[in-house]
Parts: C-alpha cells; sequence; structure tokens
C-alpha cells in the first residue's frame, strides 16, 4: 500500500533549492503520438490498417507486414505484470536523486509486451492498467497501476511524478471576481492543497463572490493583470509559494468585428486575456520555473482556462475568441519555454460556461462545478489539454477530423454558433 | 508694481500658498463604472519602457495609458450629448483665460457625513451667499464634501443599486448658471453629478446642463479642505488633445496666507 504522502515542512531557508532535473527527452518523431495521446489523458498506439497488428515501441512501418499506414488508435490500456524490479541507482541524474524506482514489463491484451514503470501498489503477476502520462519532459510515459483503485494511489511518488496533484501545494487563482472561483476553490480544497491564493482586482468595486471566497477562508491578494506592476508584486510576495498557478482572469464581451464598431472591447481583451498571461508569466515563471524539483511541494503547473473556440472561431464572440486564440498560441511558446524545468503548461478549453456573457445561448453549457472538476481531474493526470463539456469536446473532435471543414460549418450564414 | 509683480513678489515672500487639488494617477484609483454592455472609462496604466537597463542604459521611461475622463479629470462641453454642439467645445478649443479665475468653495461636508445621497439645493447656494456674498461672474464653484477622504470601495460606494455619492440638485446647476454665469464646477467625487445622478430629472444634471450651456466639469478633487470660501484662485488647464473631450489635470489653487 502506498505510504501517504506527508504534508512537507517549513523549508529550510539555510539549504540550495534542488535544481530542476528532467528525465531523457529523446524519442523518435514516430513516438510523439504517444505523446499527443498522454496530453489529453488517452492510451493509443499505432494499429496496422493492413493488418491489424498493434506495434510498440512506436515505429515507422508495421512490425507483420512493413506497411507504413499505423495510425494512432485507442485501444485497452489492461494487461498483465509479467516481471518487475526496483532499480536502486542510476547514471542519469533526474532518476538518481529519485531513486529507488520501479520498473517491469507487461504483456497487453492488445498484444506488445511493454516495459514501463510499475506502481507501488501493482502485486507480482497481477492484471494491471497502463496510464500514458507525461513525464517533467513533457514526454509520453507508461505507468502501469493496479486495475482496482488503492488507497492513496495518487500519492506514489512514481505517479506524482507525472502529476501536478494539487494535493499539499499551494495554488494561485489569478481572479477572485470570475463567477466559477468559489467552485474552484472549493474543489481544489477537496484535492488537498495546501494553501489557496485568490487575485482580487479592483477592490474598490465590489462584486458577488466575494462572501462566498471569504467564508472558504482562503487569501484574497491584490492582483489585476492589466496593470504590470501589481502582477510583479504580487510574484515578489508570493511567487515563491506558487506551486501551482490557474490562470481563470476573463475579458469577454459578445461581438465579432462589425458588430462592435470600434477596438475598445478588443483593447481590453488583449490586455486581459493576453497580455495578462504573459505579465503572469514574465513576473510568476522564472520562480515557478526555479522550484519545479523543490519536494512534496514543488512548482509543478501553470493552468490557463481558454475559450474552446480559440481553436475556430465564429463570429458570435468573434472577438473575445480571437483574444482566446492569442493566448492559446502564447501558451504553447510557454509550454516550450516551461519545459526545460519540467513545469507543466495545462490549457482547460471550456465550451460556453454558465454566467451572464453566454447567457443568449442555449444549453449545454459548463457549470462552474463542471469546470473546476475538469481543472482539478487534469491537474491529478498530469494533462496538458483539457476538453471540458459537450461542446469543447464535439468541437476538438471537428478540429481534429477537418479544421477547414469545422471553420465552414461553424460560419454557415445565419448560424453564428 | 504691475499686479503680477505684486504676484510674483507675494508667492516668493511665501504669503500665498499653492495648493494641489489632484488626487495622484494611481492604477487602483477608482473610475466610475457604467452598466458592462457600454464602453468603459480605462484605468491608469504605465508600463516601463526601460529603467537604466539594456532597453535604454541611461534613461528611465514610461508609456502610460488612461481615459480622458480618469483621475482628477477636467470635462470639456463636448463630454455630453447636450454640449456636442457648443462652440469652443473640446479641451483643445477653449480658450485659455477660461482655465484660471476666482473660485468659490460651499462646504457641504457637515450635510454630506449625514447623507451619502445629498443634494446641494438653491437653498444651500443662497445660504453660502448669505454668509460669503454673491458668487461672481465667471467663477468656478466647488463643492466640498471631504469625499475625497474616502478610500477603497467607499469612495465610489457602489451597491446593488448603483453608487451613492453627493452632488447637486438640477435647480442648483440651473440656479449657478442662469443666475451666476459661473465658469464651471468641480466635486471631490467621481463625476460632478451625485451617485444616483441617472435617477434624477433630467439624468446626470450636473453634465447634462453644465455641458450644455458649454461650462466646464472638474471631478476627484482633493484638498478643498483647504481652500477658503473665496478668494482663492484656481488653475485648472486640461492637456490640449486633439477633439479632446476631457482631460487628467493637475488642479492648483492659490491662497492668500
Amino acid at each position: 500500500m502506498t505510504t501517504p504522502l506527508q504534508p512537507p515542512p517549513k523549508k529550510n531557508p539555510q539549504k540550495r533549492t534542488v535544481s530542476p532535473t528532467r528525465p531523457p527527452e529523446m524519442r523518435s518523431r514516430a513516438s510523439l503520438g504517444l505523446q499527443a495521446a498522454a496530453a489529453e489523458g488517452r492510451f493509443a498506439l499505432q494499429v496496422c490498417a493492413e493488418c491489424q497488428t498493434v506495434q510498440y515501441p512506436p515505429r515507422d512501418a508495421c512490425q507483420n507486414c512493413l506497411s507504413t499506414d499505423m495510425p494512432w488508435t485507442d485501444v485497452s490500456p489492461d494487461g498483465e505484470l509479467l516481471a518487475e524490479t526496483t532499480i536502486r541507482t542510476s547514471t542519469n541524474l533526474y532518476f538518481r536523486e529519485r531513486s529507488p524506482w520501479r520498473t517491469g514489463s507487461v504483456k497487453l491484451d492488445a498484444g506488445p509486451v511493454i516495459i514501463c514503470h510499475v506502481h507501488g501498489d501493482c502485486a507480482p503477476r497481477s492484471r494491471v492498467t497502463l496510464w500514458n502520462l507525461l513525464d517533467r519532459a513533457g514526454q509520453a510515459t507508461l505507468l502501469a497501476v493496479p486495475q482496482e483503485r488503492t488507497p492513496l494511489m495518487e500519492d506514489d511518488p512514481q505517479l506524482r511524478q507525472m502529476t501536478a496533484d494539487p494535493k499539499h501545494r499551494r495554488v494561485l487563482i489569478t481572479d477572485a471576481r470570475h463567477p466559477g472561483t468559489p467552485a474552484l476553490v472549493k474543489a481544489l480544497k477537496d484535492a488537498g492543497a495546501a494553501m489557496i491564493f485568490v487575485g482580487e482586482a479592483e477592490t474598490w468595486r465590489p462584486y458577488p463572490g466575494r462572501a462566498a471566497l471569504e467564508e472558504m477562508g482562503v487569501d484574497l491578494q491584490p492582483l489585476d493583470l492589466t496593470d504590470t506592476a501589481s502582477v510583479q508584486k504580487l510574484a515578489g510576495e508570493y511567487g515563491g509559494k506558487t506551486d501551482i498557478l490557474i490562470n481563470n482572469a476573463r475579458f469577454m464581451r459578445p461581438g465579432g468585428v462589425l458588430e462592435r464598431g470600434d477596438t475598445a472591447f478588443a483593447k481590453e481583451e488583449i490586455e486581459v486575456n493576453y497580455l495578462g498571461l504573459m505579465r503572469l508569466a514574465q513576473a510568476f515563471g522564472p520562480g515557478m520555473c526555479a522550484r519545479a524539483s523543490d519536494g512534496v511541494n514543488s512548482a509543478a503547473a501553470w493552468v490557463n482556462v481558454l475559450s474552446v473556440e480559440a481553436l475556430s472561431n465564429a463570429p458570435a464572440y468573434g472577438c473575445f475568441n480571437a483574444s482566446n486564440a492569442a493566448a492559446f498560441a502564447l501558451s504553447q511558446s510557454l509550454r516550450a519555454e516551461f519545459r526545460g524545468a519540467g513545469l507543466r503548461v495545462m490549457n482547460v478549453f471550456t465550451g460556453p460556461t454558465e454566467d451572464a456573457w453566454y447567457q443568449p445561448l442555449p444549453p449545454p453549457k459548463v457549470t462552474h462545478g463542471a469546470l473546476a472538476k475538469s481543472i482539478v481531474d487534469g491537474l491529478q493526470r498530469g494533462l496538458e489539454d483539457v476538453y471540458c463539456g459537450d461542446v469543447a469536446k464535439d468541437l476538438h473532435e471537428r478540429f481534429r477530423r477537418d479544421p477547414k471543414v469545422l471553420e465552414r460549418e461553424r460560419t454557415m450564414a445565419g448560424d453564428m454558433a | 508694481m504691475s499686479a503680477l509683480t505684486q504676484l510674483a513678489t507675494a508667492l516668493s515672500a511665501g504669503k500665498i500658498d499653492v495648493i494641489d487639488l489632484t488626487h495622484t494617477l494611481d492604477p487602483d484609483f477608482p473610475v466610475i463604472i457604467l452598466p458592462p454592455e457600454f464602453g468603459q472609462c480605462a484605468r491608469f496604466r504605465m508600463e516601463e519602457v526601460s529603467a537604466y537597463d539594456h532597453r535604454g542604459p541611461a534613461w528611465k521611461w514610461h508609456n502610460i495609458s488612461m481615459s480622458e475622463h480618469t483621475g482628477t479629470h477636467f470635462d470639456a462641453p463636448s463630454h455630453w450629448i447636450s454640449g456636442r454642439d457648443v462652440p469652443l467645445g473640446s479641451v483643445d478649443e477653449i480658450p485659455p483665460e477660461k482655465f484660471v479665475g476666482p473660485v468659490c468653495v460651499i462646504d457641504c461636508s457637515a450635510e454630506t457625513a449625514q447623507d451619502d445621497d445629498f443634494l446641494m439645493t438653491p437653498d444651500h447656494i443662497r445660504a453660502w451667499e448669505a454668509e460669503h456674498g454673491e458668487i461672481p461672474k465667471g467663477a468656478w464653484v466647488l463643492m466640498r464634501t471631504d469625499w475625497s477622504k474616502r478610500k477603497g470601495a467607499a469612495y465610489l460606494n457602489m451597491k446593488e443599486d448603483g453608487p451613492h455619492s453627493p452632488g447637486p440638485a438640477p435647480d442648483a446647476i440651473r440656479h449657478l448658471i442662469e443666475e451666476r454665469d459661473i465658469v464651471g464646477f468641480g466635486t471631490e467625487c467621481v463625476g460632478t453629478d451625485a451617485g444616483q445622478g441617472m435617477h434624477l430629472s433630467p439624468p446626470y444634471p450636473a453634465h447634462f446642463i453644465l455641458h450644455g450651456a458649454g461650462k466646464y466639469g472638474l471631478q476627484c478633487l482633493t484638498n478643498l479642505d483647504k481652500l477658503p470660501p473665496t478668494g482663492a484662485v484656481l488653475m485648472a488647464a486640461p492637456l490640449k488633445i486633439k477633439n479632446g473631450t476631457g482631460s487628467p489635470l493637475r488642479v492648483l489653487a492659490m491662497v492668500e496666507t
């Protein structure tokens, strides 16, 4: 059984903070499909279109018939643990610092035998499930876990390396005024977050959610993403305690280009949704990167909440979506910039949420509770891309199939949805 | 000795104090809040361009941005629909002599302390005149409420039904314009109108009546408690913004010690 993870003691100020190290990063181009699936928490392998052989490790031609047509396909992750061992030393710095490390081989029901990491709760020769997880280098790795959940299995040190679990971590939520913030605070508390700081802009202006946040005992701190000095000040004071940053700040107004007739709201959207992210990253990013290996409450993840329409725009919220597309593009740069430290960028793409600015849209809409659940679930599973709600999932699926077809579908005359 | 020489001598001899009636332009200073589907007043923002570093080794400077109506600011006639056709109605067109003049300060701080929604009426003005003399033609009239001493949320005093802060009643503004021909009217609150001014008739009477008559507004003033009821000289020159409807500015008053 997993040893319960203890809350970390206060940091010894005389000890040097451990520099982030990373597991080996080199992979073949063919293997990146595994990474793409891991980013979404799926288990996929190449399956030969000619002879249906399931392939592992990833390759350029089928091991059975030499066909090169092997689309990545979700397959059963179940199998049997054949052999397991514990590595007690390694020449690789990352594993050396984290030994002992359990590893083994699993015979998948789908065919291949796979060498993988092994969760501490897996019994020898037992049935296991393979989780396709991103490691600290952002590469896909496979971890065998018991088929039945075990108590505190998320505390397993190897699994925790792959995830950004909020348990015992300190979280900064950037926008107290977002109507979904109370639900997010609750979900993080339920997930065991040690402290929750919430940024609050313009304290001279009341807002309805404040009482709920005060009741929940969060630490409200002045933070206005449109004000560089304010972002720098909070980072100066709390950047070293920010293990997970959730940027839920949002400025939105409906309308496309012609409906608006000016750039005033668009400027605010860019200021908050795009430049706000950049200001936060410039202020908090370096400190978080430096603490990415800082023990139980290391800096672990950077979360952006984005409209799924960042993937494919339509006029009803055309200008707002454009600012989200800019933020999405920035997040890709940020992800690459953070990767060296092992700090994860997780984008949560949501469909229309249940609040005032999406009020004229018909259901289904994403409730604040559902969005909060998606964020926490994504952190616990160490995901990079989360699609929350039926609209987001559907739009993503259509985007994956054909972005151009999707664009046309979404912009048919009279159909602004 | 000419009047100006006398003034300069008195200034250098410390016989005249220069009082600053201006709030610091601060990113966190409240601005007027309108229903969210309307365009909003931009807050004051300052972005560092360089600070004696690789972006500019020997100099420090900032880019700043804000609304014409952010912080302590001036309202020109063209700010309001009633004043849109007033000649010389934008800040760049206003004759500069309008920016300097005598100032009367009507102290409503006691009334405001009792009532956040206090409205100054013609009777208050007449009572003030009975004590301090008639408001001269071409004067600035400032309504002192000590509202500038409020901090944070107490300043806008925003409730479910909107902001609550003092201002002039419609008749008071009409009286100041029609009977006294003032040059402008100023307050310590975020606007020249009371917080609930949208529910008066006409809505936002100070804005509507003042600017319709080609008069000017000043708001977010401070230190009005340091001015005498009469005898001070106000200097309030907005930035010369082409077609500008207003401008943040430094408002100063000269007061004899």
